[in-house]
């Protein structure tokens, strides 16, 4: 029943935020979220990882297909809500310095986008699987579309209509399995689990269903729709996105790829690490050359969501522990570093690098909020990034030598954009425009602050995150073992 | 089977209320006898037995049939109230008006519920013959002239094939009735006439004629956009539905032996009118021309479900005729109000979210139907359908009809982009309220046409557990 409260709660606000009018909406976005975070919270302190799916709920729903609406969480499924719930009220809070057009159904639409979120991370059957993982478009498509930035409507176009293609198939992949169940057909999770295929045939359903994630994520050579549709769409919008949306791909091959077609996977497995690789390091390089600081951390999300589909793909616990573990990192890190971008950007009216310089001299605060998420992104020890980043490049080294080495070159890239631009963001001569550069607010800081403590938290003391999810990897991996 | 006495005599009532000085009874004096002719189809639910063996065999109600006049009927009722604005104009003759739909209504009864191909002939002449004139009803405007005369010259001409084709099944079986035809096909099979072929080829391309499926589908799109958009929306629901109704009949009732011969055609035509539907759908700039184009990729999708051919295709049939016929109504509810300032191009709904945000609603909602968001109608249309296709194995049909969902995706949504992230026009064309009062019984049918949508799209049960 918990699963179905928080599916609920931010899909009843949303549906009632409308009705209210003027900015007041936004408190009441806020409220919801916070009453979210506290029944995930609640959720988290009631879970006990080695007891696989719980808190399921399961009702027919169209009785005449077998289609349940039927969900529950086991541990990845509960560090990924918990992940939601602890961003979105930071989103919310983070657009307290701004106000938007309609807000009601700004916030309606961003507490809509939550509750399809968690609907995909803790769905149990594959047609509800496919419903919220469409309903999760549609709010963050307007939410870009409209409020988005000057080019928004081609870009964001372009983004919407490319991620459908990619469902699409999935769908199809999803009613072909649905129909080598036995008898009357099931899409409940455990049935397609057990559909057997022969390896043919896994090869075109691997695609059919990759080419979905791999989209969502997006992997090289997918991801022509990501830089510009962060960069246009509006900073919540952004931070959804990044800090979000990205991991439904990765959580749909770790849960709804690997383990329904491992002789697919284990014969396009390499094919995909090297994508991931080539991703990994053109990311990079591209991060380094950008002007626009916007674009440059879109860039460097693509780098890292390449290590972690890497991480998923080498099928060892240590890389698949490490994805799952840098998904909460990343995202805590992203959504930081994307509000230090909208800060800069209130207080300036530009991202352009050559125009900045010094900031640190009048903003010591926000000097430091900015130099640990970017730290964490950079994975130093004791951030957050680090853990994950280890486990991945682990992982990665051990499926092979040669493409873990490779990946490796991330971390001294990652460096070197991320020094880079921090250098001439926050040191050297004030510009013409930093001179007046206010430091952070009471609002801001409150956003940043919970971010910085997580960043700590997290590089401290992972232990606690990755026995959350250990048991339920295990489970994957060894259900994928077992029908190859 | 009583709704179709009780709708040739409503038409010729209709006919006779246009004497009346007061013009406005006629609207709702339609209505009423079309909601009771819907009620009357309603009661022969599961309930065929007074029929059987009743008008000599030339007529048959069986769920099936009731299920598909009753889309019918709601449709043509959903669709008189849109008829508000046509039948108003200076020089309308809206009695004419009223009656003619009433009549083509028991032309497309009749083709849902046949027992006899002379019956089918009948039916479809019916409507179509209705249909040519109302396509012609706008007399001011040359282009539903054009369209008219088009639409006459190409059916009339489908109409014969039709007809030579039955006559050639005549000559192969000794009979019209579908029982007799099949008896005829189960006891030779394997050695049948090649005369029972080439009738059937012949049936089938006047049937698909009127569905629009490529490559006969080069009338539609021209007969679309000339027609005034309510009888678009006529033509593009009701007798969608009745040609589809028509051709499952045929072929499910006399030549399921013979599935080997005209499935692969079938197939080619759905793939082709998958293909030529959506793609063109994409290059139109008026919302309009896009409808129309989309009903063409919508009889490829129905195609599909028929090819499939097996116990899941039916209800995927009714399922997504109904769904289509939801959403293409309040498409043209919605576009016939901007028409009202604007023109039918994509550029008249710009900000239409702005002025007007409960259309812009109601329309985003039909738009993802049509394109098969999930939560809809169209997403569980198109479930069933794949699902039908999967069952045969047709995976690879599937696949091109996968692409073309999402090309369908590319052209729904820009109209949805034209609403909400479009400024509003400086001209301030396709402002639905300046002029235009929006009746409480328009507004009330749109509403209603997209709650229906996202019911079935919530509850697809409601439908597919009645089977």
């Amino acid at each position: 029943m918990l699963t179905l409260t928080l599916i609920l709660v931010p899909a009843i606000a949303a549906l009632l935020l409308p009705l209210l009018k003027g900015q007041g909406s936004k408190y009441a976005a806020f409220a919801a979220a916070l009453a979210q975070l506290a029944v995930a919270l609640y959720a988290v302190s009631q879970f006990d990882p080695a007891a696989g799916t719980q808190f399921a709920f399961d009702y027919p729903w169209v009785a005449s297909l077998g289609i349940h609406f039927s969900g529950g969480m086991d541990g990845i499924s509960m560090l990924l809500v918990l992940l939601t719930a602890i961003l979105v009220p930071l989103i919310i809070l983070s657009t307290f310095g701004h106000s938007y057009e309609n807000p009601n159904v700004f916030y309606a639409l961003i507490l809509a986008m939550e509750s399809a979120l968690i609907g995909v991370f803790t769905a149990q059957d594959a047609f509800l699987f496919y419903l919220f993982w469409e309903a999760a478009l549609v709010p963050v498509y307007f939410l870009a579309g409209v409020w988005g930035g000057e080019k928004r409507i081609a870009i964001t176009f372009k983004f919407f209509i490319y991620t459908v293609f990619g469902s699409l198939f999935m769908l199809l992949a999803l009613v072909y399995l649905y129909f080598q169940t036995p008898g009357t057909h099931s899409s409940a999770i455990q049935d397609i689990y057990a559909v057997a295929l022969d390896p043919a045939t896994q090869s075109w359903v691997f695609w059919a269903l990759f080419i979905a994630f791999a989209i969502k994520m997006p992997i090289f050579p997918f991801h022509t729709w990501q830089p510009d549709t962060y960069t246009e769409s509006p900073a919540p919008a952004t931070m959804l996105l990044s800090g979000i949306m990205l991991k439904m791909g990765i959580y749909g091959v770790i849960r709804w790829l690997l383990p329904i077609v491992p002789a697919g996977v284990a014969h396009w497995g390499t094919t995909v690490v090297i994508l991931s690789v080539i991703g990994i390091i053109y990311g990079s390089v591209i991060a380094i050359q950008q002007k626009d600081i916007k674009r440059l951390f879109a860039y460097s999300s693509f780098a890292h969501v390449g290590l972690m589909c890497a991480g998923v793909f080498s099928l060892t616990l240590k890389g698949m522990q490490g994805a799952v573990v840098q998904m909460l990192a990343h995202g805590i890190n992203i959504v930081g570093l994307f509000f230090v971008v909208e800060i800069i950007q209130r207080r300036m009216r530009t991202r352009d690098l050559d125009r900045m310089g010094g900031i640190t001299q009048n903003s010591p605060v926000l000097t430091v909020f900015f130099m640990v998420l970017m730290l964490g992104s950079v994975a130093l020890p004791l951030t957050n990034g680090f853990v994950g980043e280890f486990l991945l490049l682990a992982g990665v080294y051990e499926f092979n030598h040669w493409y873990g080495a490779v990946a490796g070159l991330t971390i001294i890239l990652g460096a070197v954009y991320m020094l880079r631009m921090f250098q001439f963001v926050m040191f050297g001569e004030q510009s013409n425009w930093t001179g007046k550069f206010a430091d952070v607010t009471l609002a801001e800081s409150a956003v940043l602050i919970p971010l910085v403590a997580m960043v700590f938290w997290m590089g401290i003391a992972p232990g606690a995150f990755l026995q959350l999810t250990e048991p339920a990897v295990k489970q994957i991996l060894e259900l994928a073992a077992s029908k190859r | 089977m009583l709704s179709l006495i009780i709708l040739s005599v409503s038409g010729i009532a209709v006919l006779f209320l246009g004497f009346l000085k007061s013009r406005w009874i006629l609207m709702p004096a339609a209505m009423l006898l079309l909601l009771a002719a819907l009620l009357v189809t309603c009661l022969d639910w599961n309930n065929a037995a007074p029929y059987v063996g009743g008008f000599e065999n030339m007529m048959a109600v069986d769920n099936i049939s009731v299920a598909f006049s009753g889309i019918i009927l709601l449709s043509a009722l959903l669709i008189i109230p849109l008829s508000r604005y046509h039948a108003s104009q200076p020089n309308a003759q809206p009695a004419e008006y009223y009656a003619i739909l009433l009549f083509s209504l028991v032309g497309a009864l009749m083709m849902v519920s046949y027992e006899n191909l002379i019956m089918l002939f009948v039916g479809i002449e019916i409507l179509s013959i209705s249909m040519y004139i109302l396509t012609g009803s706008d007399k001011d405007n040359l282009r539903s002239g054009e369209a008219a005369i088009k639409y006459f010259l190409m059916g009339a001409f489908a109409t014969g094939i039709l007809l030579f084709g039955v006559a050639l099944l005549y000559g192969a079986t000794g009979g019209f009735s579908v029982s007799v035809i099949a008896g005829y096909v189960q006891a030779n099979a394997g050695n049948l006439p090649p005369m029972l072929y080439l009738g059937l080829t012949l049936l089938l391309v006047g049937i698909l004629f009127k569905l629009s499926v490529a490559p006969f589908h080069f009338w539609t799109p021209d007969v679309y956009d000339g027609a005034p958009s309510v009888f678009t929306a006529f033509m593009s629901t009701i007798v969608k539905t009745a040609g589809f109704a028509a051709l499952y009949k045929i072929l499910s009732a006399s030549f399921v032996d013979i599935y080997d011969f005209w499935w692969v055609s079938l197939a080619a035509m759905s793939v082709l009118t998958l293909v030529i539907g959506n793609i063109t759908a994409v290059y139109q700039s008026s919302f309009k021309r896009m409808l129309a184009y989309s009903s063409i990729s919508h009889a490829g999708y129905l195609l599909l479900a028929v090819t499939a051919f097996n116990d899941k295709s039916q209800i995927a049939i009714i399922f997504y005729s109904l769904a289509y016929a939801l959403a293409t109504i309040t498409a043209f509810g919605v576009l016939i109000l901007v028409e009202q300032t604007g023109t039918d191009k994509y550029d008249s709904f710009n900000g239409l979210a702005k002025r007007e945000p409960m259309l812009a609603l109601v329309n985003t909602i039909a738009m993802c139907s049509l394109a098969g968001m999930p939560l809809t109608a169209g997403f569980f249309g198109k479930l069933f359908i794949f699902s039908s296709a999967v069952e045969r194995g047709m995976v690879w049909m599937l696949v091109i009809a996968v692409l073309m969902s999402a090309v369908g995706f590319y052209y729904y949504f820009r109209v949805i982009i034209a609403m909400y992230m479009r400024p509003v026009n400086d001209d301030g064309s396709g402002i639905v309220r300046a002029e235009v009062e929006v009746s409480g019984l328009y507004k009330t049918v749109l509403m209603l046409t997209a709650i229906l949508t996202l019911m079935l799209g919530i509850m697809p049960d409601i439908i597919s557990r009645l089977f």
